[in-house]
């Protein structure tokens, strides 16, 4: 027994109207999480490894904190947290917004601390011997091949990041999966909406994974 | 930020039951879930990471669609689809409990990782291994159960367990169709009772205490099975 699907409600009109707002949150969210996460993912994974215990020991607690609770629970905790610590409400945009920068900056320093990790020894040894400052050998030696052996490790997180967006669902944003289920209530077409999300979603992701895997090829050091 | 107050957990809900034991009863939910889930994502991974180390090039087809399909949909659309889509287009499916459903959705959502690894680990196995099986004589089912699959389980184990500490803390996306597992508990709690911080400190320290059993019984597997001068054994 099968029910017929119907998608002629979805005209161009409506997708504009409902869908790409959404898509447009998702992908903004997507962006500066990514940025912001490897911005402070860089410099959390730089305290864990600087081996002066005041530094590492407050950045693995922040990373191992965050990397044991449930993505929707660090969601909540913000959305009640941050109002009640600047005492005023904030939208669900910019606590999407924060949220997933604090978070997943959490992951991206746990890759960006293999990176560093998969530079061998001998570069840093380099670095000193012509003269170079700790700051320095990290700053032109060892993160930018850090970077480079990690980026399609950083590109496939991102990946999984543009899937967690969808779990603002929690405080009520408004992104891709939220326009897609609004537009399905206001024409009683859950199913066709729902199903045409999930299309979409794998279409985004899967053409990225795809984009990844070339470039890994690409990139790849012949060592 | 007011002051503490943990009273309210001995407080009635109105239904005949205190907070404290609507919690408990929640994160019997989070197990259950959890542990159904792990068990269905364990067998369908593994088929699905078995077909895609096989010769034939239909099973290896198969294997990896499944793997990219579950792979690259958000877990909350696959609930989606399991609890609003697939229930409308198969009528007979109408009748199937919602916790059921979440089961299945966060089972095969995780075989998918499961399935990548699987492979994993079976490619990780020097060639001879299973040449050497097929040369004494072994069909291939038997070299997979008797020469490949031990050695390949017992290489995987770190992964899998980081695996299964994720589907305790990917139950909490079963809240969105109203399961009442720990973290519906914790919006609808917070809502009754305004006590958000309490609440889900609570909540937070069983996911804490839950994923670290896990973490913790991984590591007795991962010493009682170990082969003594193999991978992770004793030297």
């Amino acid at each position: 027994m099968i029910s017929k699907l119907d998608f002629s409600f979805l005209t161009w009109q409506v997708v504009s109207s409902f869908v790409l707002k959404g898509l447009a949150f998702s992908f903004e969210l997507t962006l500066v999480a990514m940025i912001g996460g490897i911005v402070i993912g860089t410099m959390v994974a730089l305290m864990r490894l600087s081996g002066r215990p005041w530094l590492a020991v407050p950045a693995s607690a922040y990373v191992n904190l965050l990397r044991s609770i449930p993505l929707v629970m660090v969601i909540l905790w913000f959305f009640l947290l941050i109002p009640k610590l600047i005492g005023r409400p904030l939208g669900t945009e910019l606590s999407s917004f924060i949220t997933f920068t604090v978070f997943e900056a959490a992951y991206y320093s746990e890759i960006m601390r293999a990176g560093i990790q998969s530079v061998t020894k001998g570069q840093v040894y380099a670095g000193y011997a012509v003269g170079m400052t700790y700051a320095q050998c990290m700053r032109y030696i060892v993160l930018p091949q850090a970077f480079r052996n990690m980026l399609p490790v950083l590109l496939t997180q991102t990946i999984i990041l543009f899937q967690d967006t969808s779990l603002v669902y929690a405080i009520g944003a408004y992104d891709l999966l939220k326009g897609f289920e609004v537009a399905g209530k206001n024409f009683n077409r859950p199913v066709e909406t729902y199903l045409l999300a999930a299309v979409l979603y794998f279409v985004i992701c899967f053409s990225l994974s795809m984009l990844v895997r070339r470039l890994q090829r690409k990139i790849a050091i012949v060592r | 930020m007011g002051t503490w107050d943990w009273t309210f957990f001995s407080r009635d809900t109105g239904d005949g039951r205190t907070y404290l034991e609507w919690m408990i009863n929640a994160w019997g939910w989070t197990l259950a879930v959890a542990v159904l889930a792990l068990i269905v994502a364990l067998v369908v991974g593994s088929i699905m990471g078995i077909l895609r180390t096989t010769p034939n090039r239909a099973f290896v087809y198969i294997g990896n669609a499944w793997t990219e399909v579950f792979r690259n949909i958000p877990l909350l659309v696959q609930i989606f689809l399991w609890y609003h889509v697939i229930p409308s287009i198969f009528l007979s499916l109408r009748s199937v409990p919602s916790f059921v459903l979440v089961v299945l959705a966060l089972g095969f959502f995780t075989s998918a990782r499961i399935s990548e690894q699987v492979r994993a680990g079976i490619q990780a196995l020097p060639r001879g291994q299973r040449y050497a099986g097929l040369a004494v004589g072994l069909t291939l089912p038997q070299t997979y159960r008797y020469v490949l699959l031990p050695m390949a389980y017992r290489i995987i184990i770190p992964p899998l367990t980081s695996e299964s500490m994720n589907i305790i803390k990917n139950t909490s996306v079963a809240f969105a169709v109203s399961i009442a597992e720990l973290t519906m508990f914790a919006m609808q709690a917070q809502e009754e009772t305004s006590r958000g911080v309490e609440i889900y400190l609570a909540v937070t320290a069983l996911y804490f205490v839950s994923a670290f059993a896990v973490n913790r019984l991984a590591f007795y597997v991962e010493r009682r099975v170990q082969v003594p001068g193999m991978i992770g054994g004793t030297k």
